[in-house]
Parts: structure tokens; sequence; C-alpha cells
């Protein structure tokens, strides 16, 4: 609705006598106060004062934030919601692992061994006596160390990279991509797998590994929003003023292409956890006695046929992690992009 | 169309080296020095020397560089086994039938459910079926193959004694790993068919073709799915890749002797040109799947087709 349809129908309800509501005066408001002050000054006279504070306070909302319509979208997704209560879930457990934990990660009780679920230890015992429950609550703290360190360093490096190779163009973007291509012409687990037998297990390194793997596809998405924004004229309004290139690219070119990153951000913490459990489970990522759910997996696959629970527990503890990931990681997608909403 | 596939065979050839260049410097940066890992502990200091000319270590980089892409694009050499000293690219070989077997049998089951099950999602959006369907989907992506193979171990064979739990000898050890890898895919390739029918029933020539009053079933066999799978395919064939990929942990959990298992004992006793053959490997059969979808993305999609005429 143009603006002069809104004082149209603002002047036509002040003429009916009918007080405009707030949301209803979305034009110009300067013109709908004087409007209103005029009326109301040859109506009551000695009203004027009070009336023109009235006045003041039907000014209309300020306009909502594109990141509030995106939150109002999410929170109306329930798939969406269900991944947030199970990530916010991991992350309580994670910072509260100590309290909920009744055994500490690496405490043996050597006459408890393999014991299967019970009052004392709801998911049973390992080969060593110690509690899975505690265990997997503690593995809780490894996978979002890894899932979020691995993803925040592909997007630091992918989005420097994507950046630069979107917005210079030319011989250096080539260099770029080309590196991009090669690197995704090994499949990304096989890549990470290379990249730790390379560097030795151990936490880090696993971080390295999977951020590392992940890298080119941050790279891709952020050239190609770059490549898109680029020529807009904001762009070229902040260069007329005298921006430099790097103010340009982190001041007006990224904060609008956060969408597709937010969300192939969350759907990437998924893949590192799961990439970072499948490299501890073939024993190239994080060495026991460090709870990491795959690690534990990996053990029990030993004892697969008299100890089951040894398996599903950590088993469903990734399954669930990774699902409410991809819930919220979709329900994002949809709330970014509506068009994209199949 | 010839011309279209050259092209692609010649974007292939720089992809491949810089991959090999890759996987040299990861092996080459690898901690170890590889002459001690091949005589073992009790080798002398000078044995040790000896070996490390004879081997070119102690030449630059790019040397040993230069002449190991040499040896993989003129002869097919990918070295030798410090292990066993037997011929890597004969050992990759011998061992590709079973890994190739397992990733296809997994893109078959993968197919086979994927698509139905894509297709009746979107014409039923929205109903009991498809939400149920998205669901598992959904559940399917997020299970580690890993652990889903592990589960299926428990319950198959472990419990109910229907399969065996490892090894790849009969087409009954085949079953087990092929649903396990194959499900996960399904589901991916099940999101894909239905968001790419849904976009494809909203066409205008959708309408057309049911305002002249087609049977729903002709509309949707032939008109819709014709256009719906071209990007399905690319899913198939980048799925394949993955399954090539993530044959080392599939191999790992039912013990199946290929590609993937041979990798992770490798990397276990440092045996580096293995490795390094494995991973190239791999990416050059990734590399020809995803060629292969390139072109038969040109021979489905006429509008490639005649770019190229």
């Amino acid at each position: 609705m143009s603006p002069n349809n809104d004082n149209d129908k603002n002047k036509d309800l002040m003429d009916r006598g009918v007080k405009p509501k707030a949301k209803d005066l979305t034009g110009d408001t300067a013109v709908v106060k004087n409007y209103q002050s005029q009326t109301e000054i040859l109506s009551h006279p000695g009203e004027v004062e009070d009336k023109d504070l009235d006045v003041k306070s039907i000014t209309p909302p300020k306009r909502k934030s594109q990141w509030a319509e995106v939150w109002k979208r999410l929170i109306r997704n329930k798939a969406a919601i269900a991944g947030m209560i199970v990530i916010v879930i991991l992350l309580l457990t994670a910072i509260f692992a100590d309290f909920i934990a009744p055994y500490h990660y690496e405490t043996q009780n050597l006459q408890n061994v393999r014991m299967a679920p019970n009052s004392d230890n709801w998911f049973g015992t390992d080969n060593f006596g110690r509690d899975i429950f505690s265990r997997v609550v503690y593995g809780s703290r490894i996978s979002i160390q890894v899932g979020f360190i691995a993803v925040g360093v592909a997007m630091i490096v992918g989005g420097i990279l994507g950046s630069v190779s979107g917005y210079y163009s030319g011989r250096i973007d080539n260099v770029i991509m080309r590196l991009m291509d090669v690197l995704l012409a090994i499949p990304g687990i096989l890549l990470a797998i290379a990249i730790a037998a390379a560097l030795g297990p151990g936490l880090v390194n696993v971080m390295i590994a999977v951020g590392i793997a992940s890298i080119p596809r941050y790279a891709r998405i952020v050239r190609a929003s770059v490549l898109s924004l680029r020529d807009q004229e904001f762009v070229e309004a902040a260069k007329a003023v005298g921006a430099n290139d790097f103010r340009i690219i982190s001041k007006y070119i990224l904060p609008n292409c956060m969408a597709p990153i937010i969300v192939q951000g969350t759907l990437g913490v998924a893949e590192a956890i799961l990439a970072a459990a499948g490299l501890s489970f073939i024993g190239l990522g994080i060495q026991p006695p460090i709870p990491e759910w795959g690690a534990m997996l990996s053990t029990a696959r030993i004892y697969l046929r008299d100890a089951w629970w040894m398996s599903i527990f950590p088993g469903l503890a990734i399954m669930f992690t990774i699902f409410g990931l991809n819930l919220l990681g979709d329900g994002l997608r949809d709330a970014l992009d509506p068009r994209l909403k199949g | 169309m010839l011309k279209y596939i050259g092209r692609r065979i010649l974007l292939l050839l720089p992809v491949l080296i810089g991959v090999s260049f890759i996987v040299f410097t990861l092996m080459y940066i690898t901690p170890g020095d590889p002459a001690a890992i091949q005589l073992g502990e009790q080798a002398t200091e000078t044995q040790i020397l000896q070996l490390r000319e004879q081997m070119g270590l102690d030449d630059p980089f790019i040397v040993q560089y230069a002449r190991f892409a040499r040896g993989v694009f003129t002869e097919l050499d990918f070295g030798r086994s410090y292990r066993t000293n037997a011929l890597v690219f004969n050992e990759l070989l011998s061992r590709f039938p079973t890994t190739l077997t397992l990733a296809a049998t997994g893109v078959i089951v993968a197919v086979a459910i994927g698509i139905p099950v894509g297709i009746i999602s979107a014409t039923k959006q929205y109903s009991l079926f498809d939400n149920a369907a998205m669901m598992f989907a959904l559940i399917g992506v997020s299970i580690p193959n890993f652990f889903q193979g592990l589960v299926a171990i428990l319950i198959f064979s472990v419990w109910a004694g229907w399969f065996p739990s490892s090894g790849y000898s009969t087409p009954m050890h085949m079953i087990l790993p092929a649903l396990t890898i194959g499900t996960s895919s399904a589901a991916m390739i099940t999101r894909m068919t239905r968001s790419s029918m849904l976009e494809v029933i909203r066409q205008d020539y959708i309408r057309t073709a049911r305002a002249k009053g087609q049977k729903e079933s002709v509309v949707i066999n032939r008109h819709a799915l014709k256009n719906a799978l071209i990007p399905v395919v690319t899913v198939i064939g980048l799925q394949f890749g993955y399954l090539l990929g993530g044959a080392v942990l599939t191999e790992t959990v039912f013990s199946i002797n290929g590609i993937g298992l041979l990798m992770v004992n490798s990397i276990k006793m440092r045996d580096l040109p293995m490795v390094q053959g494995g991973v190239l490997f791999i990416a050059l059969t990734f590399s020809l799947v995803n060629l292969f979808v390139d072109i038969l993305y040109g021979f489905i999609d006429p509008r490639i087709k005649a770019q190229y005429k």
C-alpha cells in the first residue's frame, strides 16, 4: 500500500470520527499529525496540548528488522522449534556436564564391567566399568567443540577466500576456485581422513582436518553471494565515499549475504560432528579415554554381541544431535528464504 | 556433443593433477622417515641413509612430486607398499570390485527407495505419507552410516541371525551393507526428488497437460518426472561418490576387504604409498563418476545438448 493511500484512509477515518489505530498509520506521519492537529484545534481549542501529545503516541512503530521477521517465521515452524529444543538441551548438557553426570568420565569400576543398563548406571557400563551415561554427557562437550570450531575455521578461511574471489574476480578468482575444485574432487570424509592421517590423531587435529575439508563449500557460497552484491548501488555508494575494500567487504557485502552462510553453518556443524565421529570411529580422531561419541562406538563395536548398550547410547547421542541441527538448519533455510520452501 | 565431452575431459585433467599434488603434499608432511618405516626397527643408520638415497627422499620436494606425478599419470605407477613391497596400483585394483559393488548396490537400494517415495510425497504434499516420509528421510540423513551398520548387525545378525555380520563373499553378505548405506542415500534422493517434483508440477506446462484432460498418471510419469529427474541424476552421482569415500567407514563396520579397509589398515601401519594411492584412486573414480553424470546430463537435458551442437 502506498503512503498516499494510507493517508487517504486515515483522513477518511478521521472524517468519520474514528481515531485511526497505530497500525493504520503506515504512511507519512507528518501529514497525519498535521491534519489531526488542525482538526482538533478547530473542534476543541482548549485541549490542543493534550491532544497533540496523544497524536505523538500514535506514530507508527519502528519498522521491524529483517531478523525479527526471520525469527517470527522460524518460531512458527514446529520442526525448527523441535530442533532448537534439541540443541538447547545439548548445550545445557555440555555446560552443566559436571552436575548432570553422576560419575567422572574416567572413573573405572572393574567389578562392574559391561553391566546392562540399571538404576545406578542408566546407560550401563563399558569394558572398564565406566558409566556410559556420564561418558555420553561429557561427550556432548567434545562434539560441540569439534562441530563449532571446525565450522568456525571453515567459515573464516572459506569466507575470506570466497570474498576475495568474488570481489576481485579475474586471475585471483580463477586460482582460488580451481583450488576449491581440486579439494571438492576428493570426497569430504576421505579428505578429512587424509589430513588426519598426515597430522596424527587428537582433538585439535580432528578440528583442523574436518575444518579444512569443509572450506570449499563456504568459499563457494560466499563467492556466489559476493558476486551478486558486488555491483549493487550501496556498494558503489560506499566506494564513492572512499571506503576501502576491506571495509566494503566486511561492513557492506558480508552482512548482506549472511542468510546462506548461516544455513550452511548450521547444517555444517552437523556434518562436522558426523565427520569427527567417523574419524574417531576408525581410530584416526579423538583417542580414548576422552569420551568422544565416535571413539566410544569404535570400542563398543568389539563388544557388540554381549554389550549392545555400549554402542546404542553414544550412537543415539550422535543421531539426536545431528537430527536437531538438521531440523534447525532446514527451518532456518525456510525462514531466511521463504521462496526455497518446498 | 563430442565437443562437450571433450571439454569435460580436458577440465578433469588439471583437477586430477591438483588432487595428486595435495595428496602427495599431505603424505610428504606426515611425520616419520619413510625409509626407517620400510626397514623396520632393527635397521642401522647406514641402511636407512642408503635407502633414503635409493628412494630419492633427499631430493627437493618438487622433484619428488614430479617423479610421483609422472609415474601416476604416464604408467599408473602409484609406488610400492612399504609393508609388502607389492605394487600399490595392483593392490587397489584387486580390491576395487568389492568397493565398487558395495557403492553400486547402495545406490541401487537408494534409487529404488528414494525416487518412488519422493514422487509420492510430492504428489501428495502435506499428506500423512508425505509427512512420515520426510520425517524418515530426515532421520535417515541424521544417522551416521557406521552407527546404522552396527544397529543392523545387532538386530539382523546378532539377534535374528538372518545375515552374516562380516565379510563379503556371498550375496547374503551384501544385503546388510547395501541396506545400511542405501537407506541414508535414499533419504537424500527422496528429499531431492520431492523438491524437484514440487517445483516441476507447479509449472505452466503441467497445468496445460491437466487442462487438456490428461490422466494424472500420464501427467506425472510422462510430463513431470522427465524434467524433475534431471537434478536428481546429479544427486545420485554425488551419492555414488560419497559412498565410495564413505567406504572407509562402511568397510570397517562390516569388515569388508575393500579399498576403504585397506586404507584404514595402511594408515595405522604408516604404509603411506598405499594411503596416498587409495585417496588418489577414489578421487579419480569420484571424478570419473561426476564426469559420467555430466555427460549423461548432456544427453538427458536437451538444453545442454543444444549449447554444444
